[in-house]
């Protein structure tokens, strides 16, 4: 009897972490969040900047995502000039003169980045090589007759145990 | 035959190169886009002082270094001793307490070592993204000018010191005296 009153004690203590945990983490997500925009654009232009950028001490994370103090910092950043009216481009401009290039999620296309972009199309045509000599190779093997001559003295040499 | 066995031996080879070359990498070693440009400009106030004002005109003047550091950051406390070797050399060590509290910072400063010569405080971290902080500890050098000349993320080490740091500023401070004749001469051969 008491070892019931344990087990369904447990479940229940069980279901209230399984329901307030998800609550407790969007908590910490919202603090120190920005939310006040003065228009629906710029509440879009910030949405959209804390995905593109990259948070420089946790380097695999959106500033969006990360919890460190500097993505905090940057969000921040990003949150004020936004509503004093900067653009899109301007506060991306602003975080690679302090961070470089890296500071983008999305990199851009340059000079530096050309490989880094065109290396999925250059291995797709490696591949495209690849399979078409492989086809090449199989329909010159169909053409070809069974066995050549020299071959079919050699099984018939085979067979009469020779 | 021998060639179609041979090839994905030297694409393995190759792969597996980069992929070594990859383990030798440090993702924190970034280029910093700082370098070559003004010492960023900034407003805050001095640590030991909250009516004083500084701001990056107080960094500039001589070859110097600017040393970012916090109480909680622990590499900061350790690299330290090698600051205080610095500030008794003669090279001047400027700061920003990065992300601090005031207290916390003076307490510590009153019962160690003080290798700085001015604290700028920076609570929120506003400094710090214009001069591009990534995480403390960090480590400017300064020319007279006030161009950053180099930057270091993360701690310094006697090695790093003695190969990169102080030959910088041996360098630097010839190239300033080296102006400095230039402008004496031109200004006596002005005035002759």
């Amino acid at each position: 009897m008491k070892r019931h009153l344990i087990s369904s004690l447990m479940c229940v203590a069980l279901w209230l972490v399984a329901w307030l945990l998800p609550a407790g983490l969007a908590m910490a997500l919202a603090i120190g969040q920005p939310i006040e925009f003065e228009s629906e654009a710029q509440k879009r232009q910030y949405d959209t900047l804390v995905r593109e950028l990259r948070c420089t001490v946790c380097q695999s994370e959106t500033i969006h995502e990360s919890n460190a103090e500097l993505a905090a910092d940057m969000r921040r950043r990003v949150y004020e000039m936004t509503l004093a009216g900067h653009d899109a481009g301007a506060i991306v401009d602003f975080m690679v003169q302090r961070y470089g290039d890296y500071v983008r999620y999305r990199p851009p296309l340059q000079a530096n980045t050309a490989l880094l972009w065109a290396s999925p199309f250059l291995l797709l045509l490696v591949g495209c090589i690849v399979w078409w000599r492989m086809i090449v190779g199989r329909k010159r093997m169909a053409l070809r007759p069974e066995f050549t001559e020299q071959e079919r003295t050699t099984l018939q040499r085979i067979r009469s145990g020779e | 035959m021998s060639l179609r066995l041979l090839i994905p031996l030297i694409a393995m080879s190759a792969l597996l190169g980069l992929l070594f070359i990859g383990l030798g990498m440090n993702s924190r070693d970034l280029p910093s886009p700082l370098v070559g440009k003004p010492a960023p400009a900034f407003e805050l106030e001095a640590l030991e002082d909250s009516s004083r004002m500084l701001s990056e005109q107080d960094f500039i003047g001589e070859v110097a270094l600017v040393n970012v550091w916090a109480t909680w950051c622990s590499t900061c406390r350790a690299e330290k001793p090698l600051l205080m070797e610095l500030a008794g050399g003669g090279i001047p060590i400027h700061a920003f307490n990065y992300r601090d509290e005031r207290d916390a910072a003076l307490r510590y400063l009153s019962v160690s070592d003080n290798p700085y010569r001015t604290i700028a405080y920076d609570p929120s971290g506003d400094a710090g993204i214009d001069w591009g902080v990534y995480a403390t500890p960090e480590t400017y050098v300064l020319d007279a000018e006030g161009i950053i000349r180099y930057k270091r993320i993360g701690p310094l080490n006697r090695q790093l010191l003695l190969d990169e740091v102080l030959p910088l500023v041996e360098k630097l401070r010839a190239e300033k005296l080296r102006d400095e004749q230039r402008r004496n001469e031109a200004r006596s051969v002005a005035t002759s």
